[in-house]
């Protein structure tokens, strides 16, 4: 039995778990200073829409509260950018690209932003700050995203689609 | 501000330590290949739950907005299972989320501007196709 365990720990966990859960709590704290300082649920899908209403007259971008958050928003995007670019600079080993397909942001994209702005959040809003509130709402969501998002990349995966 | 600006350096600098930054870590975790993104969506969710569930307990308002520390609870409708759909099918086939999007750029993965692009036409899509559908309620059914 001694010889299962890292044996089961390797086969889930080829890469650790410490870096994984080191980036989680830091990601829990950035959210949680954001949200004693102002009070406010630091979603990050939000952006999408709030900072349309610069460039857009659609009633739906120009909600106020849109508009009374998107220098903010603005902000807090640069400044995740930002945050990301220093531990890459400090810590990092160097700068990294991508080798999924192209094709794959582009249409995944768009349906990351049709479905985060329907849905009333994302991995952030819903995911962790949602979550961490245990609203239902939010695990409704985060179940549904989770599942499909697993049998989507199951499937591209065995349509031989990689990376 | 200073605080959206730390919070949000933290929050970047957090993605990019969990390598949730890069698509490749989120698909290898669609496809059960490894399990690790796990811990950082659990580690972030119990750090602020602690920290929503003290502020509550023992806090009054937040310092620069006079905003309570209530639970912010969104309501629920059938949107968002239909939101979780297809944010679901674009998570999958992308493996980038808006956040992870974000700090991507900042680890250099300039390619992600596809995904970010991506992200602002759909989210203008649906912002556009809910004033249609608003305006031909309001309208009537004249047309057909």
């Amino acid at each position: 039995m001694s010889g299962l365990t890292p044996l089961l720990v390797d086969g889930l966990f080829p890469n650790g778990i410490a870096h994984y859960a080191l980036g989680g709590l830091l990601i829990g704290l950035g959210t949680a200073v954001i949200y004693l300082g102002t009070g406010v649920i630091a979603g990050a899908s939000t952006f999408l829409e709030s900072t349309l209403s610069y460039v857009s007259d659609l009633p739906r971008f120009n909600k106020a509260k849109y508009v009374a958050s998107r220098d903010w928003r603005v902000v807090f995007t640069l400044s995740i950018v930002a945050g990301a670019a220093l531990y890459t600079v400090l810590f990092g080993d160097g700068w990294w690209v991508s080798d999924v397909q192209p094709w794959r942001f582009a249409v995944g994209g768009v349906l990351v932003g049709v479905g985060t702005r329907i849905g009333k959040g994302c991995t952030s809003g819903h995911g962790v700050c949602g979550v961490g509130s245990r609203s239902r709402t939010s695990l409704v969501n985060v179940a549904t995203f989770m599942l499909v998002a697993i049998g989507v990349a199951q499937l591209l995966s065995a349509l031989g689609v990689s990376p | 501000m200073l605080v959206v600006i730390a919070g949000g350096l933290i929050f970047g600098f957090g993605l990019a330590v969990s390598n949730m930054a890069r698509p490749e870590v989120v698909l290898d975790f669609l496809q059960f290949d490894d399990f690790g993104l796990l811990f950082v969506m659990g580690g972030a969710a119990v750090v602020t739950g602690t920290v929503f569930a003290l502020a509550e307990a023992f806090g009054d308002r937040a310092p620069l907005t006079g905003r309570d520390y209530g639970r912010r609870l969104k309501s629920f409708d059938k949107n968002v299972v239909v939101g979780g759909v297809i944010f679901g099918a674009g998570w999958g086939i992308s493996g980038i989320c808006p956040g992870a999007a974000y700090a991507s750029v900042g680890i250099g993965n300039y390619p992600i501007l596809i995904a970010i692009g991506g992200m602002f036409v759909g989210a203008y899509l649906q912002g556009l196709w809910r004033a249609r559908r608003a305006e031909s309620a309001a309208t009537g059914t004249s047309a057909d």
